[in-house]
């Protein structure tokens, strides 16, 4: 019975067990990138940026269908430009940097709908605003992989200059040059893995499986390596019960993922040993150092 | 030699200055104080050493050194001290300069940074998270980056702002050794007895310079008098500075 639950959709269907492929290597990518968006305190840039590249990739959905190249490329073109935008206005008019990039996400969400309702059809829209994992195809699946592959490899490279850049920019600046175009190749990983994140999740809630399993994590490790490592099995078991859950109820498996995902964030938040409600109110006798 | 020598430089942020048409230079292998009240440039004139801030006007030259040969201690508060990174690998950032982007941390390094983190203090806090240390112990673990950086030129952002006597007594005497090993040494501070007592060589900075040579002559109740009185308008509407005007006419 339970093995017919848990296991058996993903032995008996083979669009299954593709969801549950792209999934795991959505959660190994995104979930690293995740913890330093929100160590970098960007978690919510995560998600204006989540918005804001809507327009481009709606434009090479409808030019190449989900087809994730297009799409990828068309939301690197929208979000750099988006960031950029932001960024003159705010130098050059001494509005706030978050208030600009609101103000430009929103036009530029409000843009993207009016794209692919325009052009396309309301069934467009909603693959494209809420995704649909079980839909993927055997192409699909090898994008999200070479995507989460390329993700994995870049972040290796700017793993250091990251760290660096994040805990101590200025010593950063005066031994290398490597900050801004580690900074700018992150912004970079954080569009693709969005865009990675449409098929399955959809733009509303690509960025979910990034930022959720990275705040799960801050309540289990202070370092580093282990919080990344808690949010990838975090991701991917959010990824893998949220298919489970989907299969059996109907719920979309988006909404599926995102929510078992929040599940394990309010169980963190209450049981956590770094910082969880519970241990803060019954924190146990006081050790000697 | 001269270490560094400053002509007519101007720093500042957005075309205003924060240091003003500052010109002289620093000998090779001294110990330098830069004072002044807040808000006088001392960490702006920092940053422009370190290469952080590019000059508005003017040069700074490094006599010789590259950027490797400097090791900068910025002021605590620029640290997001919530990042979760031990005291080890905070410390191991010191050896950038030799193991890049890929680099390897090697047994040697390791035994390095392990000894350097020995030498101010701190056995036994390697693998504490920094978000976990006192104001002092993490004056420490700045200190202990620096020692790894071995650099030539090493520029101290008010090294000693609020730690005890103790950590500063110790961390001063790490300054004083690396003054005695020939390194030159420049220090952004408050303390006008620390000054008096163990810098040979002061700058008396408001915006610009009101004083600069051997601590002795420069640190009298007059200089300290000008650098209070500093003028601190910061206004958007001011004209062009005059003295570059001058200047031009003159060429």
């Amino acid at each position: 019975m339970l093995f017919d639950v848990l296991i058996g959709p993903f032995t008996e269907f083979e669009f299954m067990r593709r969801a549950l492929a792209a999934v795991i290597a959505l959660a190994i990518a995104g979930a690293p990138i995740g913890v330093f968006l929100m160590l970098r305190r960007m978690s919510l840039v995560g998600d204006a940026m989540a918005h804001a590249i809507l327009p481009g990739a709606a434009v090479g959905f409808l030019l190449s269908g989900l087809n994730l190249f297009a799409m990828t490329a068309g939301g690197l073109i929208a979000g750099f430009a988006v960031a950029i935008l932001a960024g003159v206005v705010a130098r050059s008019t001494g509005l706030k940097e978050d208030a600009s990039l609101a103000t430009f996400y929103l036009a530029s969400l409000a843009l993207g709908v009016t794209i692919v309702s325009i052009k396309g059809t309301n069934i467009d829209l909603l693959h494209v605003l809420f995704g649909n994992i079980l839909a993927m195809d055997d192409q699909t699946l090898l994008v999200v992989a070479f995507n989460a592959t390329v993700t994995l490899v870049v972040l290796a490279v700017i793993y250091r200059p990251l760290v660096i850049e994040s805990v101590d920019p200025l010593f950063l600046r005066t031994v290398s040059r490597a900050g801004g175009p580690a900074h700018l190749a992150f912004l970079a990983l954080v569009v693709v893995n969005l865009v990675n994140g449409f098929q399955a999740l959809g733009t509303l809630l690509a960025v979910g499986l990034m930022i959720l399993p990275a705040g799960i994590a801050r309540f289990w490790s202070r370092d580093l390596t282990a919080m990344i490592c808690i949010a990838v099995v975090a991701a991917a078991v959010s990824g893998y019960a949220g298919l489970v859950l989907s299969f059996q109820t109907r719920v979309p498996s988006g909404p599926a993922i995102i929510l078992v995902a929040t599940v394990l964030y309010i169980v963190s938040v209450l049981f956590g040993r770094v910082g969880g409600v519970v241990r803060q109110l019954f924190p146990g006798r006081h050790l000697e150092a | 030699m001269a270490a560094l020598q400053f002509r007519n430089v101007t720093l500042g942020y957005d075309r205003h200055p924060a240091v003003h048409h500052l010109s002289g230079e620093v000998a090779s292998g001294a110990l330098v104080a830069v004072i002044g009240p807040n808000g006088a440039g001392k960490s702006t004139l920092l940053r422009g050493i370190v290469g952080i801030l590019r000059p508005l006007d003017g040069s700074i030259h490094l006599g010789g050194l590259d950027s490797r040969d400097i090791a900068y201690l910025p002021q605590s508060a620029e640290i997001d001290r919530s990042f979760p990174i031990s005291v080890f690998d905070f410390v191991s950032t010191g050896l950038w300069r030799m193991a890049g982007l890929f680099g390897g941390i090697g047994r040697s390094a390791r035994d390095k940074i392990i000894r350097a983190i020995a030498s101010v203090g701190l056995n036994g806090f390697e693998n504490r998270p920094i978000g976990t240390l006192s104001g002092g112990q993490m004056q420490r673990v700045l200190f202990a980056r620096v020692l790894l950086q071995d650099a030539r030129l090493i520029v101290l952002d008010e090294p000693f702002n609020a730690i005890d006597s103790k950590t500063t007594v110790d961390l001063l005497a790490l300054v004083k050794h690396w003054h005695g090993e020939g390194r030159t040494v420049l220090a952004a501070l408050h303390d006008m007895e620390m000054v008096r007592t163990h810098f040979s060589e002061t700058l008396v900075l408001a915006r610009g310079p009101v004083a600069w040579g051997p601590t002795s002559e420069v640190l009298t109740p007059e200089n300290l008098l000008v650098a209070m009185r500093m003028c601190e308008a910061f206004d958007d509407g001011a004209a062009a500075c005059a003295a570059d005007d001058a200047r031009a006419r003159a060429a």
